[in-house]
């Protein structure tokens, strides 16, 4: 491979990973937009995720690699994956809201906060008593149908990866963008008070967006078995961080923000392992969180937080 | 409206409302009454509880004793989206317009609780005929507006939830004299086209010659009351604002 190659192979696998970080950081910026609550929970909710649509298609009788699948089987298994996930999650991410984040709401300082790490814990610890400490092999249908672009290749698992992820963050923004209650929640997220004299009921908005970010962690998740071909009690960790440095470089609480810093850890995660060193992602994501975090902590879009007087 | 200025049909009522922040006691068994049709000015110093009573009336903060009635119906227990729904909108202490949001979609934010519609259309033409400098400015994001613009914007999102009372807080807020009269003088208009009005003001001139009543609060205590034209002949109303500077000052 010429080195034009290695770096567009590097683009295309940045753009898989990174639509996956995408997914997850419009979860925690979804939150905070509207709380200002950094939501660790999110890290395992996608892990969660994972493992359910693990069993999704091993209930649809997809196990290892020696399934597969083609037209409309293969349409319709990711489908169900992707929707039972979805909802799975999305509901989880509710309930995670309802039972131990609705009672602090009126609680100043970090409680919520700490709460959210703890409900994190609860959730990989069950995960870990369940399922084990060894990771799983994670069922991957699609053919192998490969495309050479000059040395590079593509795979059309990655082409259903940027499909999936534009689809969703497409339909979150037009959603966002248009519907009522799209406009409620940008209007809370602004300034909550005054949503609430329009007659926006708060609680609602804010059970809209733990649904939606939490349903984008899941399918995150889903994503991650399909792409690594494993999943783990772990994951959460390193790609809940990484996601979280995403949402931080876009600007946390902004939404097109979050999509473009998802994007850019992707390819930076990808560059820096292929003309750096594997070991040194963590330490080059990180410190872009912590420059970001001093030097611009608006992110590269500006702030979004709440206009409050 | 009989001769001490009570009105004849109630639209708003504060019986004995006492309303805290925590162990902050702000409003001290405070009574108003606001008829329909009226427009209403509540006078005061600075932290006399002046927003606080517009709080209380959207729901935003609770009594913790009293009754407020809104059109015969008890509503202090019930949500702030259901008041609204019944017809109260305010326009809130500095404008606290979605900055980040188009002056249209803050316009549709103020008919939130109504369906989109006929109605909704004829409200926008209201607020568009009242305020031409909005239809001009309608894509532009609320942010980027001037202060008198976002006043217009201000009010006519209130008019937008077809509203039986609105209540103003400060509406002449950080406005430049000539732009307060003309503010004021659309206030007397949309009044003139049926809407209730209560409106907080610290510059009393202004509000006593468009309100048909005032009360005085200080401290939390309805200290005056009665027609704009007795509080205006009233010397205690300025000893009033003083005493309360020398307390806030
Ligand atoms: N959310 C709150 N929590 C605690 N105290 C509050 C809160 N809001 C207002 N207060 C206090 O209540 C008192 C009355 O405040 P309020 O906003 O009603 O005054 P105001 O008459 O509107 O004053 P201004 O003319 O300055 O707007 C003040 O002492 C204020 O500090
Ligand atoms: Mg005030």
């Amino acid at each position: 491979m010429t080195t034009a190659d290695l770096l567009l192979q590097q683009v295309i696998n940045g753009l898989s990973l990174g639509a996956m970080y995408a997914l997850l950081a419009l979860g925690f910026t979804l939150v905070y937009g509207i709380l200002e609550l950094i939501n660790f929970s999110h890290f395992n909710v996608f892990m969660l995720g994972s493992f359910v649509g693990l069993w999704t298609l091993q209930a649809m009788g997809i196990s290892g690699q020696s399934v597969v699948l083609y037209g409309l089987p293969l349409v319709g298994v990711l489908l169900v994956a992707f929707a039972v996930v979805m909802l799975f999650s999305g509901v989880l991410g509710v309930v995670i809201e309802r039972i131990s984040l609705r009672p602090l709401r009126n609680v100043k300082g970090p409680a919520a906060m700490i709460t959210t790490i703890g409900v994190s814990y609860i959730l990989f610890n069950i995960i870990l008593l369940v399922v084990g400490a060894d990771s799983k092999n994670f069922p991957n249908p699609l053919p192998a149908v490969n495309f050479a672009i000059g040395g590079a290749v593509l795979r059309l698992r990655e082409l259903l990866i940027w499909a999936v992820s534009l689809l969703l963050m497409a339909t979150l923004y037009v959603f966002v963008q248009r519907s009522r209650l799209g406009k409620a929640m940008r209007a809370t997220a602004q300034d909550a008070e005054a949503a609430r004299m329009m007659g926006v009921e708060v609680d609602r908005v804010i059970v809209t967006a733990f649904f939606l970010g939490s349903a984008l962690a899941g399918a995150g998740g889903l994503i991650f078995g399909l792409y690594y071909n494993f999943t783990s009690f772990i994951i959460g960790f390193t790609a809940g961080l990484r996601a979280f440095t995403a949402a931080v470089l876009g600007g946390i609480g902004n939404i097109p923000g979050a999509m473009v810093g998802g994007v850019l850890i992707g390819l930076i995660e990808a560059m820096g392992g292929q003309f750096i060193a594997v070991e040194w992602t963590d330490v080059i994501i990180f410190s872009i969180l912590v420059l970001v975090l001093v030097f611009k902590p608006a992110g590269l879009f500006g702030t979004l937080v709440p206009n409050k007087s | 409206m009989s001769s001490n200025g009570a009105p004849s049909e109630l639209m708003l009522e504060f019986k004995d409302v006492d309303t805290f922040y925590g162990d902050l006691h702000v409003l001290k068994q405070v009574n108003y009454t606001i008829g329909r049709g009226e427009i209403v000015s509540l006078l005061g110093g600075n932290a006399s509880g002046k927003s606080t009573t517009m709080k209380t009336i959207m729901g935003v903060v609770r009594p913790a004793r009293g009754t407020v009635t809104f059109d015969g119906q008890q509503i202090e227990r019930l949500p702030t989206a259901e008041r609204v729904r019944r017809g109260i909108a305010p326009v809130l202490e500095a404008r606290r317009l979605f900055t980040r949001m188009t002056v249209f979609e803050n316009l549709e934010m103020g008919a939130y609780t109504r369906k989109r519609g006929a109605e909704f259309d004829q409200d926008l033409e209201r607020v568009y005929s009242l305020f031409p400098r909005v239809k001009e400015r309608q894509a532009q994001v609320a942010g980027t507006l001037s202060g008198g613009e976002q006043q217009m914007v201000a009010i006519g999102r209130a008019l937008m939830a077809r509203p039986r009372l609105i209540c103003m807080d400060e509406p002449s807020m950080g406005l430049s004299p000539l732009f307060v009269e003309q503010v004021f003088g659309i206030i007397q208009e949309i009044n003139r086209q049926g809407t209730t009005i209560f409106m907080v003001e610290q510059n009393a001139n202004m509000a006593l010659s468009v309100a048909h009543r005032a009360y005085v609060l200080q401290t939390g205590q309805v200290v005056l009351s009665g027609t704009a034209a007795e509080l205006r002949q009233n010397p205690s109303i300025r000893e009033a604002y003083l005493g309360e500077m020398q307390v806030t000052v």
